[in-house]
């Protein structure tokens, strides 16, 4: 288990690639068994495998192309100094990854965290398992094989200790950095007992021994800083846009204004003129679906970055818009909105909606608008590429290094052996660093300079015009009350291109992994519900966006059920308590989620107890129906996505003039145990930030085909002053033996609707179209 | 060519008098902690200090900040507060992504040691500037109050 420190990477020294220093040796150990290697499926982000007809289902870490590894010899590294290296294998984009899976491994393998280092793995899926840091799942699926690999090095070291004394291995213990000899008293630190322990077998999974979850030194206690704080604030830390090598040159790309757009001419000649320029280079388009392929266009490559911008600006480029010239998102509005008040494919059919619509005594209906959203990751898209003797090396902020290395291979033609992806840290990810187009971008003009180390970075402008978008939807809803006001019937009509377009350009419906966030699986106690989607057609590349289909599912229909509360003249929070009704585990495939998340149903049931238990506990500590001044209220929702229950109370204050305020926002969080409580609170914070700026102002719109919106004047973000004052995280607590829920996504949902229901609280005006931006200056 | 005197330290950048000195920063002189956003000065991202005065190094010309002493976050852990300041966001665990926090910390230094308690109101004048897609706005907030709290941290 001794590191060998004679790194094969050929990176200066200031990049950080020092993952390499781990393990060469690892076949030869012949220690992979359990390797779930599940073949056909590429895409990885957000899909369940595929399934064959003959093959039992898989979920879960199971159910991932390649699966899990729980093999020490992979993960960790003791240096004869006693310094432990821990691989983190996931893309850190703020959720804490890099300190939250080490720690899984110091604490079962009884290290002292002081002496603990962490380096990030390359992408390397056969040797790391999956790496696709998507889907709030890397702690969900991790946490187990994690501390087996930190179990299975602790009793290795245990047993070397064992046989240099010549006593019974169930006589030693390993306790902070050392094992010790319970009867004698000796003691041999890990670095004295590294060489002997590396040369043991790993032991089978079988007889591993994990700690009782009481007896955890760093699991569950939220006091480790984070691993890269005192980098991150001294401007020491690595991101894709900070790698430097050698002789590199600086690229920006014009790439087309209109999603299928091709260069028809263009004259570089000016461009070329101007200081620091050193090439122009076209980049072929690929032809659609853009899947993960770069868009095209035409480089500049320079000295540095400055150079690349200027001669970029000189550029004359004409261009051939293609099929989405026309695009235009209020005529899409009204496009959607059409489809919406028409039958559309029926995904989920209790009951007879039809007939017990006819027979209630109230009918109400409304349509909610969600636009498309930019990630506007505070880092742009940035990577770094070179080619040496046939080998490509590319480094950048990508959430999918595996799925930059495989498209890296495939572009320039490569075998994937040749291709090493190093992985820097994350400016932010939310699901646009997923798609590795940009790393591609850097691979094709390396080849172009001959091999020479290219940097691509990609402007504010070029992120917000040539994103891989959250979709556009309209949401129409239908709801019949008894005389009671009890809902009788429940119709949704979800219309949204879908992400699979971006895949596959004939896809015009929502895919299940679409349909089971929120509009499916919904647990109401409602005997009649009917959801269907009509097609739509998509007009630019969609993509994952932090919760993804939760956001416009889930604000339509908490939105909803709080208009429904106020026509039957109900205290929302007890209404809503009565839809969800009484505690049950509910099978998702009941209410047509065939996806779950891709968990097991039988091991994640929709559970409507925990639902119930954080809508009550937001509610208490918020202290929910408590008198306010005038322009005051409170606005409650609740959202189960990602197998997390998360509920949120958000307080407004709305002037006379309309201007809007959060003192306050209480948010309880049922993700089972929590591995790092202080992340999972900071995660909820940010979600909730995130939430209230999508809410109050963001919105990608399009005229001609182009986005409107060209940098943060345009695509506003939350600032501080109008942030949420206070943000409280409520974590309910959980068994660390029982299944874990995702973390990054699930708080962002529940703040939209919760917000907007305030603002009806405070006002009585209901906020339909996101965002709100000036829906409450105006009369 | 242009001299600047960055971090204490005199150095010359061969790029044209119009370059911002972001990128004069960060591709020639290889100080990477000072961060790309926007590049007209709607993030932050870019703060550092030319006289002590917080400034957005993506609209500021290198020709502009020749005379001018520079201070990256490279360099404000030797300042007291500078120093303050980073080992707050460090205890309270601001970062996410860590990527804007360069430019935050930039901005609440310059915030504390003109304005050693700042009020609410200070604070959004001050920070409101610099975005966090990652929304650590509460936290920023909460360190920026610890350090007025420190005995000593900005007098």
């Amino acid at each position: 288990m001794s590191a060998s420190h004679d790194s094969t990477t050929s990176a200066p020294s200031h990049v950080r690639s020092d993952s390499s220093l781990l393990l060469a040796n690892v076949s030869r150990r012949g220690f992979l068994a359990g390797v779930s290697a599940v073949g056909g499926l590429v895409l990885a982000v957000g899909f369940p495998a595929a399934l064959r007809a003959a093959d039992p289902p898989k979920y879960g870490r199971d159910g991932m192309p390649d699966g899990w590894i729980d093999n020490p010899l992979v993960f960790l590294a003791i240096g004869e100094d006693g310094t432990v290296t821990i691989v983190c294998h996931r893309s850190e984009m703020g959720q804490g990854v890099r300190t939250g899976m080490p720690m899984i491994v110091a604490d079962e393998l009884e290290a002292d965290w002081k002496r603990v280092r962490v380096a990030q793995a390359p992408g390397d899926q056969k040797r790391f398992g999956n790496q696709d840091t998507d889907g709030s799942r890397s702690t969900r699926h991790f946490f187990e094989p994690m501390r087996r690999c930190g179990a299975a090095a602790r009793a290795m070291l245990e047993t070397a200790a064992a046989t240099r004394w010549n006593v019974p291995v169930g006589e030693v213990e390993a306790r902070n950095h050392e094992v010790v000899h319970r009867q004698s008293g000796r003691r041999l630190g890990y670095g004295a007992l590294a060489k002997d322990a590396a040369k043991l077998p790993v032991p089978p999974r079988e007889t591993l021994r994990l700690k009782d979850p009481s007896r955890f030194r760093y699991i569950g206690k939220g006091e480790l800083k984070l691993v890269d704080g005192p980098d991150i604030v001294s401007g020491k830390a690595q991101y894709g846009i900070d790698t430097r090598l050698p002789g590199m040159l600086y690229a920006v790309i014009a790439r087309p204004p209109v999603y299928g757009g091709k260069v028809v001419k263009y004259d570089a000649s000016e461009a070329l003129k101007v200081p620091g320029v050193v090439r122009v280079v076209e980049i072929e388009p690929s032809s659609p679906p853009a899947e993960f392929n770069p868009l095209g266009g035409v480089a500049v490559i320079g000295r540095n970055t400055w150079a690349a911008i200027k001669g970029r600006q000189a550029l004359k480029i004409e261009w051939n818009d293609g099929a989405n010239a026309a695009y235009d998102s209020t005529a899409f509005k009204a496009t959607l909105e059409q489809a919406s008040r028409k039958p559309g494919k029926v995904v989920r059919n209790d009951g007879d909606v039809d007939a017990a619509m006819a027979s209630a005594a109230r009918r109400l209906e409304a349509e909610y608008y969600i636009p498309h959203l930019a990630h506007a990751t505070m880092e742009p898209p940035a990577a770094t590429a070179r080619i040496v003797n046939g080998k490509c090396e590319a480094w950048g902020c990508i959430q999918s290094p595996q799925a930059a290395r495989d498209r890296i291979a495939k572009r320039l033609g490569m075998s994937a052996d040749n291709v090493k992806v190093n992985v820097t840290l994350l400016g932010g990810g939310f699901g646009r660093k997923s798609k590795p187009d940009f790393m591609i971008e850097a691979a094709v003009l390396s080849k172009a300079m001959s091999g020479a180390p290219v940097k691509v970075t990609w402007t504010r402008e070029d992120d917000l015009h040539n994103s891989y978008y959250h979709t556009v939807s309209i949401e129409h809803l239908e709801a019949g009350l008894d005389a009671g006001g009890k809902p009788v019937a429940w119709l949704h009509r979800t219309v949204a291109p879908t992400i699979m377009s971006t895949f596959n350009p004939e896809a015009k419906n929502e895919a299940p992994f679409e349909l089971g966030m929120t509009a499916v699986n919904i647990p109401f106690v409602i005997p009649n519900v009917r959801i269907e989607n009509p097609e739509a057609t998509a007009h630019t590349r969609i993509g994952w966006f932090r919760s993804v289909s939760n956001i416009p599912h889930a604000f339509a229909v908490q939105s909803f059920v709080a208009e429904l509360a106020a026509a039957a003249g109900r205290d929302h929070k007890d209404f809503l308590l009565e839809l969800i009704g009484p505690a049950r585990r509910i099978d998702p495939r009941t209410m047509g989620d065939t996806w779950n998340h891709g968990e097991d149903p039988e091991r994640y049931p929709l559970d409507t107890g925990r639902m119930r238990r954080v809508v009550e506990t937001a509610a208490r500590e918020a202290g929910w129906g408590k008198t306010l001044p005038k322009g005051r209220g409170q606005g409650i929702a609740v959202v189960y996505s990602f197998v997390t229950y998360v509920a949120a109370v958000v307080e407004v204050a709305v002037s006379d003039k309309g201007e809007l305020a959060i003192p306050r926002v209480d948010i309880a969080v049922d993700c089972g145990a929590q591995i790092n409580p202080d992340r999972v609170r900071s995660q909820l914070q940010g979600a909730c930030t995130m939430g209230v700026s999508l809410a109050t102002k963001e919105e990608i719109s399009y005229k001609a085909g182009r986005v409107e919106q060209d940098n943060y004047n345009a695509y506003e973000i939350l600032r501080t002053d109008a942030a949420p004052r206070e943000i409280r995280v409520h974590l309910i607590p959980g068994d660390f033996n029982a299944p874990l829920g995702g973390v990054g996504e699930p708080g962002v949902p529940p703040i939209a609707p919760a917000l907007c229901n305030a603002i009806f609280a405070a006002t009585g005006k209901r906020i339909r179209r996101l965002p709100i931006r000036d829906q409450l200056t105006k009369a | 060519m242009v001299t600047l005197h960055v971090n204490g330290k005199a150095q010359q950048v061969d790029v044209t008098p119009d370059t911002p000195l972001l990128w004069a920063l960060r591709d020639v002189l290889g100080l990477t902690g000072t961060k790309f956003g926007c590049g007209i000065a709607l993030c932050g991202a870019c703060t550092v200090h030319l006289d002590g005065q917080p400034t957005r190094a993506c609209i500021t010309p290198v020709s502009a900040a020749a005379q001018r002493k520079i201070t990256t976050v490279e360099g404000i852990g030797a300042d007291r507060v500078g120093k303050a300041v980073q080992t707050a966001w460090v205890e309270v665990g601001v970062p996410q992504c860590g990527y804007c926090q360069a430019g935050q910390v930039m901005s609440a230094t310059a915030l504390l040691k003109q304005n050693p308690k700042p009020t609410d109101a200070d604070i959004d004048a001050a920070m409101s500037g610099n975005i966090c897609r990652c929304g650590t706005y509460t936290r920023i907030r909460a360190a920026i109050q610890r350090v007025a709290g420190q005995k000593g941290a900005t007098q």
